[in-house]
Order: structure tokens, then C-alpha cells, then sequence
């Protein structure tokens, strides 16, 4: 079968609601996955370096499992595996005006879990990277442990974690093609439909990786700009306005822009 | 000085007791090491006491214990008239909770050897954090604050400036007002001079000198002779985690009565510069 050029630019050019569906799902289950990553990643490096012997073991199991196994071991595990089980089953959630899907559901928690993994690692190296005599500073001045985390020692953090978080967004891009194996119809899996319909196996996927690379250099240079924004303070002024720049403003003071 | 530095926080607490400080026996181990070997102080409303002693001799331990930043093995340490750190049950001491310590010590102000200001605030940000994070302080009210500390230690037109835009001598200057800013009754200063380069020793030493004028109760860790000599009101000299003399700097420079304060008086200022 030869390379079939018209059908080629017509699926990378007008995509069909199927795939577009299937961008949307890579995209939210990416940011949200993430974020939920993030979060979790978060916990666990502060309760990794707590002072409680028992939260950090379990701390570092949890770490060890997700590191050392297969994230698609994990995605099926979680959604097929703990069904089969009869452990637990997750069930579509109708949340008023959307139905959430059990695998998706499934899928955003096994990504999350996965990401919590690795941004432990990464959060609680930012933190440590942070000078001692910061967290001394802002204790003199009568901060508790959080009020100082979440004002003083995370804002300096950030700028050690945003590279890394930046490198794992750009692999979880990728890795929700993993979802497809428990029927997640994001972009691989829409794919994989447009395929068993039209047998166009090389320009489809040729498309989907097209697809695949436009994202993950899009998110290159808006990493590429949150890494300059959050340079050396003195050196680059944070003037930035708008809903975004305000987020990473925030990220970084504590404050919103313009509030001073 | 342009004006009193004191009236840009509205003067001093006026609820500060008779004796800020009273530490008791105080004992500190890091690991096997004892740093600290029974360590009594009291220090009065107003008194500015002057820490001197080798590196080792557990100067900086002492004035780290006051607000908590290190725990103690054994004794006691009221600052403000409440124990700080701890609290008593049936005769023993436990750690108090992090909220009780963290309100102390915003009645407690500390200035670091290598200054501490927050690298991702600019000056101003550095002195208003705590009034309105801690303090709760309208950000107006906490800014007009700022402004007034920062015109009284000569740094206005720095204001917006970060730390790392600003030399050693103006971080700590900033840092001085950062204290300053939460209204303490006790002002800690661990080696503020350490970390500067000689030509801007002077102009943080200039606003502690300020600071003591207007009656600041402080507890200073200093190897600057000339500096205590000017502003102390007692000297206290710590050799191996004891106190071993205390007196008045009139009486400690000119006639020491230990033999290891001779030695060090005579090392110290043969080495220093004029301080």
C-alpha cells in the first residue's frame, strides 16, 4: 500500500471529532495528572523529611513500588487488576453537568500516583536545596512550619523544581498513551480506531506522532519562558499580568502581581 | 541617625518585664559534644550584653537557645517572663507546641552572621513579610512601617531592590529592620558583623549603636572590641560552654579577673583590626 498523501494531510489537517476528542483527553489527563502528581509529590517529600520514622517508611515503599514497576503494570493493576480482585472497582461518576468514566478515573489516578512517585524525589531535593538559614529567618520571626514552607522555602524551591517538573510534564504527554490499554480513547486509542477502520496504519501514526511531537515542543517553549520568569530574583523583575503570569507570580511570592 | 529608629515601630513594647531574659543552669549536647555546661544569664530591660569567647566556646549556641532555635538538654530559659521552648508538667519540661513557640518568638528579634534575607523578596517585601503574614498587620500599616525603617537606616531609595542587588552591609542593615519590624522586646544578634567586609562593618555596627542609645535590650555576639567596649553595658566572656567572667566593659578591658580572658583580650585585640 503506498503513502497516501491526501489522506495523510487530511487526518493531520481536518481531524475528525473522534481524534480531536482524543487530544482533549490526552491534554486534561496530562494537566491533571500533573497537578494531582504534583500534589501528592508535594506530601510526600514533606513527609519524607519530617521527623515521623513510620511515615517515612511508608513514604519510601510507596516510592520504591512506583519506581520500580511498570507504569502500564500499574495502570491495568489499578483498573482491571483491583476489579478482578473484587478490592475495588471504579464506577462512572456522574459529577451534574459531565460523566467521568471509571477508566479515566482509573487512569488519572494511576498517572498521578505514578508522577507523586517521581516529584517526591524532585520537590524534596528542591527543598533541601533551599539555605537552612531560610527556614531559620522566617522561624525568628515566629512563622510556623507551614506559613514559612508555603512563603519562604517553596517559592525558592520552585526554581529548582520547575525544570524537572517541566521534563516530567513532557513524558506524561507521552505516557497517557498508556491508558489506551484499559479503552481511554485519547489520542493512541482514537488512533487505533481510525486505523482498524481504514487500515492506514503508516500515515496515521505518522499523524498521531506529529501530534505527539507539536505538544511536547509547545510545552518546550513555554518551559523554556516559566524557567526564565523564575531566574535569579534581581536579575529578571516579575511584571508579568494576566491570569498565567499572575499564577506563576503567585508561585513565586506567595502574592498576587500587583497587589503591592 | 536622621531620626530615632525606635519611633518608626512606635517605640518600645511597653509590657516588656523587668527581666527579659533569665536563662538557669542550661546544659546542650550535640551529640557527644557538650556545648553548653551550665549556662546562667539574666539580662535587664534595656541592658545590652555582649557575648565574647573562641570559636567553640558555645557563644553562638547560647544566643541560638534563646528563641528556640536550638533545643536544651537541661535548665531553664524565660524570655519575657515565660519559659521559651517548653513548658512545665509536673515538674518536668516538654517541648512546647509550635504554635506557642512560633508566637514567643515574634517578640524575639534575630539578626544572623550571614544576614538571611529572603532572596526572593526585595527590601521592602523582606521587612513587611512578617507584620502581615504573622502579625496580621494591614499591608498599609505594614508598608508605612517598612518605609519609616528603611528611611531611618538610610536605605530608601533601595526599597525595590533584592538582596542580591544589595552589598553584605545593606543586607544586613535590611536585616536589622526586618526584626525590628515585628516591635521585639529582645533583639538577638549572632556575629552580624562576620560575614562583611571591613569598610562596611561600620554602618551595621552604627545602627546597633543606635538601637542600644534607645534602650533596645540586646544580647550580642560580637568579636568587635571597640564596638563593646562603646555600647555594652556588661560583658560576658564564655570559654568551653561556661561563663566564666561577667562584667562591666570598663572592668572586663582594663582589668579581667580571669586569666583565660587576659589571653583571649590579648589575642583578639593584637589580631583585629581597629574594630
Amino acid at each position: 500500500m503506498a503513502f497516501d498523501w491526501g489522506f495523510f494531510w487530511h487526518y493531520l489537517l481536518e481531524p475528525s471529532s473522534v481524534y480531536l476528542h482524543g487530544l482533549w483527553l490526552t491534554l486534561s489527563l496530562s494537566v491533571i495528572s500533573q497537578s494531582l502528581g504534583t500534589l501528592i509529590g508535594l506530601f510526600a517529600a514533606l513527609g519524607k523529611l519530617s521527623r515521623f520514622r513510620i511515615l517515612q517508611l511508608v513514604i519510601n515503599f510507596y516510592v520504591w513500588v512506583m519506581r520500580g514497576t511498570p507504569l502500564l503494570v500499574q495502570i491495568v493493576f489499578i483498573y482491571t487488576g483491583l476489579a478482578a480482585g473484587n478490592i475495588f472497582r471504579f464506577e462512572d461518576i456522574d459529577i451534574g453537568f459531565v460523566v467521568i468514566p471509571g477508566n479515566i478515573q482509573a487512569a488519572i489516578v494511576a498517572l498521578s500516583l505514578n508522577e507523586g512517585a517521581y516529584m517526591s524525589e524532585i520537590i524534596r531535593a528542591g527543598i533541601a536545596s533551599v539555605d537552612i538559614g531560610q527556614t531559620e529567618a522566617a522561624k525568628s520571626l515566629g512563622m510556623t512550619y507551614w506559613k514559612l514552607m508555603r512563603r519562604i522555602v517553596l517559592p525558592q524551591a520552585a526554581r529548582v523544581i520547575l525544570p524537572p517538573l517541566g521534563n516530567d510534564f513532557n513524558g506524561m504527554l507521552k505516557n497517557t498513551t498508556l491508558v489506551s490499554v484499559i479503552g481511554v480513547p485519547e489520542l493512541l486509542l482514537a488512533t487505533e480506531m481510525i486505523t482498524s477502520a481504514t487500515f492506514r496504519v503508516f500515515e496515521l501514526y505518522l499523524v498521531v506522532a506529529l501530534y505527539y511531537l507539536t505538544l511536547t515542543t509547545l510545552w518546550g517553549i513555554v518551559q523554556r519562558w516559566i524557567e526564565r520568569r523564575f531566574g535569579e530574583p534581581g536579575q529578571t523583575k516579575p511584571t508579568g499580568n494576566g491570569v498565567v503570569a499572575g499564577a506563576f507570580s503567585w508561585l513565586r511570592t506567595g502574592r498576587l502581581a500587583g497587589g503591592r | 541617625m536622621a531620626a530615632p529608629l525606635l519611633s518608626a515601630i512606635g517605640g518600645l513594647p511597653a509590657d516588656a518585664p523587668e527581666r527579659v531574659v533569665e536563662a538557669a543552669d542550661v546544659h546542650k549536647s550535640f551529640g557527644p559534644l557538650e556545648v553548653l555546661k551550665g549556662v546562667s544569664l539574666t539580662v535587664r530591660r534595656g541592658e545590652v550584653v555582649v557575648v565574647v569567647g573562641a570559636s567553640g566556646s558555645g557563644k553562638t549556641t547560647l544566643i541560638r537557645c534563646l528563641n528556640h532555635l536550638e533545643k536544651i538538654d537541661k535548665g531553664r530559659i524565660l524570655v519575657n517572663g515565660h519559659l521559651i521552648g517548653y513548658r512545665e508538667r509536673a515538674g518536668r519540661l516538654i517541648e512546647d507546641r509550635e504554635r506557642n513557640i512560633a508566637r514567643q518568638r515574634q517578640e524575639i528579634g534575630m539578626v544572623f552572621q550571614r544576614f538571611n534575607l529572603f532572596p526572593h523578596l526585595t527590601a521592602i517585601g523582606n521587612i513587611i513579610e512578617a507584620p502581615i503574614h504573622v502579625r496580621g498587620q494591614p499591608r498599609a500599616e505594614a508598608v508605612a512601617t517598612a518605609r519609616a525603617l528603611l528611611a531611618r537606616i538610610g536605605l530608601s531609595e533601595k526599597e525595590n531592590a533584592y538582596p542580591a542587588q544589595l552589598s553584605g552591609g545593606q543586607q544586613q542593615r535590611v536585616a536589622i529592620a526586618r526584626a525590628l519590624a515585628m516591635r521585639p522586646a529582645l533583639m538577638l544578634f549572632d556575629e552580624p558583623t562576620s560575614a562583611l567586609d571591613p569598610e562596611m562593618i561600620g554602618e551595621v555596627l552604627e545602627v546597633m549603636k543606635e538601637l542600644a542609645r534607645e534602650g533596645m535590650t540586646m544580647v550580642i555576639v560580637s568579636h568587635e572590641m571597640g564596638f563593646a567596649r562603646e555600647v555594652a553595658d556588661r560583658m560576658v566572656m564564655m570559654h568551653d560552654g561556661r561563663i566564666i567572667e561577667e562584667a562591666p566593659p570598663a572592668q572586663f578591658f582594663s582589668a579581667p579577673s580571669h586569666e583565660r580572658t587576659r589571653a583571649f583580650l590579648a589575642r583578639i585585640i593584637s589580631h583585629a583590626p581597629a574594630g
